[in-house]
């Protein structure tokens, strides 16, 4: 048994001293034989000592034919490839003798915000960060967006995204052709028209569909572009509807870093990466976007205050002087939300999905509202924009936010820092006048001892009844007799009947 | 990751998104040379920081002689001041699976509770120190990752560096054949060795590529392709950065502290 075994490896010794260099055409086996046999041919003096200058020679003695008949194909490596692309961020732009270095541009001074960020223990590292300012920056000029902001990035299994936020401009209500997968798939099952019996028809209605918000309000209030490299082309992101939202709440799948990509899991998600990255975008930003209470204020609207759901909009206090970081680092209610909460429905304000389908009749409209049915959907509210982060609810017995000051040394120029702890990897950090939030993250929510998938709905009840499958009492011998006599003469009577008409045709 | 080549590994390791301070990075340098004399260690590791809720814990670890069994770990609130962290018994690993549950705290003398409220009135106790200490030690056992040929175990027993890595080459970087984890190998030895080139000297780990669930390594090319990155998404938080064909590698652990039990329902 060793025996064998020490065979085998030396087998396998030599084996590796018989592979041919990859860098010359030789391989140490034979070139130790050759050594070997010129020392014994030669026996030189103190041989041990020049065993290494005999062994170069032997190397420079051997003609060696550099030329091959057949060349290597060279074939450009991942990174040469993305380095090719990653020229283009450092080359300007063409019309850069018109660019004013003054004038206020779209895209955001990255390498100042990550030098905060730092401080607060979130970042991407410095020369990532200068490739992602100079994509931004490519982003900005050739989709001529107003402004835009690094919201952060997600890290995948094959490859992670960098993903940038873009407000709408106004009056920019792009309506995207979206694949609109839900409506086309809802049809009931089994309606196939076949010459045996037709099969039953399934008597499921779907739940009505919650409308999708539009473009440039609520949940859609902003869009996104992302990629994979800094260097390589953005994509943009398609707008995220209810129904996206309302499954990526249920469900836990990690990125691959292929937008088109199929998202398998239970509840079915309708869509693909592309539109489940965006429905986590927006849990994450509805939910982790802060800044300092006093920066943003609610626009000023005329009337309808009584029916006032929630503010959606809000704008830049120009009186505001900024806190100190020491004062923001103390409390929570010195930070606020400044993106509207996404309410169970899957949007940002309540629509009952009902209404949609009663549009005929008016007075039925009328008398839903008045009315208190029990099956009529109960309108939902959120907390209203701008609410201050101590009313955050806690999960898993965990606070939802851990505040602190990014130094303990010298606080006098530390940044408050604000980590989320319902979303690893959300950051927000503020120094007096400026604030900045970003996610750097698996985009996944914290689970606390575990997810547990959802329970698929329980089957229906009852089948349809018809009279195929209605039971019925088995007839009695007596009931049977009954049936058969009348049968009988029902067809003796038929067959008469006939014999009559034809009697009656021979005779015409 | 190595306490020489720490500001480089972790500029690489960014990628991942937990960056240190610049003031932790420079009490790091300090302390751990410090950390180094005090306790006569050969090497001193930087391993990593698990986030608390008040607060963080940093852990760095030490290695004598034999890589493997010389190990210490030991951890600091502030990067200045390290205390040993206790040894793991499986007595230990038990307490701690039964009672630690949620984030870490923060305070190291924090105490968790579990009451098993049957038949027997035990209520289980453990420190928070003792969480840490085994939390450590899973990760070390579960998710630590080195490069293939990096570490030789001579016949006498003792694993040590090998001087004479030169890194894993560019096709051999994007297998996950040829990273192991650096703990006591669990599987059983095969008969028949795949490789042509095993060597018992260097093949005395266990291969990233047999854990299970297959998936849970993301191996990746970043920093303009030019460093393989491998993150676990068993343990979220770790990863492994390596330069190929040069004999830097390191991995480094910066997270929750708790493993990702929804892993299957990930992939």
């Amino acid at each position: 048994m060793q025996r064998s075994e020490a065979d085998s490896t030396a087998a396998s010794f030599k084996a590796f001293l018989q592979k041919s260099s990859s860098r010359s055409d030789r391989n140490l086996y034979d070139h130790l034989v050759l050594l070997l046999v010129k020392i014994m041919d030669e026996r030189p003096h103190d041989a041990v000592d020049v065993l290494e200058d005999m062994s170069l020679e032997l190397k420079r003695a051997v003609f060696k034919d550099t030329q091959s008949s057949l060349r290597e194909h060279v074939t450009a490596s991942a990174g040469e490839l993305l380095a090719e692309h990653q020229l283009l961020l450092f080359k300007q732009a063409q019309d850069f003798n018109h660019e004013d270095p003054t004038v206020e541009t779209g895209f955001p001074n990255v390498n100042e915000t990550a030098f905060y960020l730092e401080q607060a223990g979130v970042g991407l590292g410095r020369e990532e960060t200068q490739r992602i300012q100079l994509a931004l920056k490519l982003l900005v000029e050739s989709q001529g967006l107003p402004r835009c902001r690094l919201w952060g990035k997600i890290l995948g299994t094959e490859s992670s995204y960098i993903i940038a936020e873009a407000e709408y401009a106004e009056g920019d209500g792009e309506q995207s052709a979206d694949e609109d997968l839900q409506e086309e798939e809802e049809e009931e099952s089994g309606t196939q028209e076949s010459e045996t019996e037709p099969v039953p028809r399934s008597t499921y209605t779907h739940p009505p569909m919650v409308p999708k918000e539009a473009v440039g309000t609520g949940a859609n209030k902003c869009f996104y572009f992302v990629c994979n490299e800094p260097g390589l082309p953005w994509v943009k992101l398609p707008s995220v509807s209810p129904a996206q939202i309302t499954a990526a709440r249920s469900i836990c799948k990690a990125f691959t870093g292929q937008l088109d990509s199929p998202v398998l899991s239970y509840p079915p998600f309708p869509g693909k990466e592309a539109n489940y990255l965006r429905a986590q975008i927006a849990r994450i930003s509805a939910g982790t976007q802060v800044s300092p209470s006093g920066f943003y204020q609610a626009v000023e609207e005329e009337g309808e205050d009584e029916e006032e759901t929630g503010r959606d909009q809000c704008q830049v206090n120009p009186e505001f002087e900024g806190v100190s970081s020491f004062e923001m680092a103390q409390s929570l209610s010195s930070w606020v939300h400044h993106i509207q909460h996404i309410l169970k429905q899957g949007r940002c304000t309540w629509v009952n999905p009902a209404m949609k389908v009663e549009e005929d009749s008016i007075e039925e409209a009328e008398a839903a509202e008045k009315d208190e049915r029990p099956d009529e959907p109960e309108p939902e509210y959120g907390p209203p924009l701008l609410t201050n982060l101590s009313q955050d609810a806690e999960l898993f017995h965990t606070p939802p936010w851990s505040l602190r000051l990014s130094s303990t040394i010298t606080p006098q120029h530390a940044v408050a820092v604000l980590r989320s702890n319902l979303w690893p990897g959300a950051f927000a950090f503020s120094n007096g006048k400026r604030f900045e939030n970003i996610y750097v993250g698996w985009g996944l929510k914290y689970t606390g001892p575990g997810y547990s998938p959802c329970v698929p709905p329980p089957p229906q009840q009852e089948y349809p009844s018809g009279p195929e499958v209605t039971e019925m009492v088995d007839p009695s011998v007596e009931e049977e007799e009954e049936m058969r006599m009348a049968l009988e003469e029902q067809q003796e009577v038929q067959q008469e009947s006939e014999e009559e008409e034809e009697d009656e045709e021979d005779d015409n | 990751m190595d306490s020489n080549s720490l500001s480089h590994c972790l500029e690489v390791v960014a990628s991942s998104g937990c960056v240190l301070t610049l003031e932790e990075r420079t009490a790091l340098q300090t302390s751990l040379v410090i950390l180094k004399k005090n306790y006569k260690f050969q090497r001193v590791l930087f391993w990593g920081k698990i986030l608390g809720l008040q607060q963080d814990y940093f852990v760095a670890q030490g290695r004598g002689e034999d890589e493997m069994r010389d190990r210490k770990s030991l951890y600091s609130l502030n990067c200045l001041d390290w205390l040993l962290l206790p040894s793991v018994t499986d007595a230990m690993v038990e307490e701690v699976s039964k009672s630690a549950q949620g984030r870490f705290r923060g305070d190291p003398s924090f105490v968790y509770e579990h009451k098993v409220s049957k038949q027997e009135e035990k209520v289980y106790k453990v420190t928070e120190e003792k969480r840490l200490a085994v939390t450590v030690h899973q990760i070390d056992e579960e998710a630590s990752v080195v490069p293939r040929g990096a570490f030789i175990r001579s016949p006498s027993g003792p694993v040590q560096i090998n001087r004479s890595f030169g890194g894993l080459s560019e096709s051999e970087a994007k297998r996950l054949e040829n990273f192991m984890h650096f703990r006591e190998s669990k599987n059983l030895p095969r008969e028949k060795q795949q490789k042509a080139e095993w060597t018992p000297a260097i093949d005395f780990l266990d291969v990233l590529s047999e854990d299970i669930p297959k998936g849970s390594w993301s191996l990746q090319f970043e920093c303009a392709r030019r460093v393989c990155v491998l993150r676990s998404l068993l343990w979220l938080g770790l990863t492994f950065c390596h330069v190929p064909m040069t004999p830097q590698h390191g991995y480094v652990y910066i997270g929750l502290g708790m493993k990702n039990r929804d892993l299957p329902f990930m992939l």
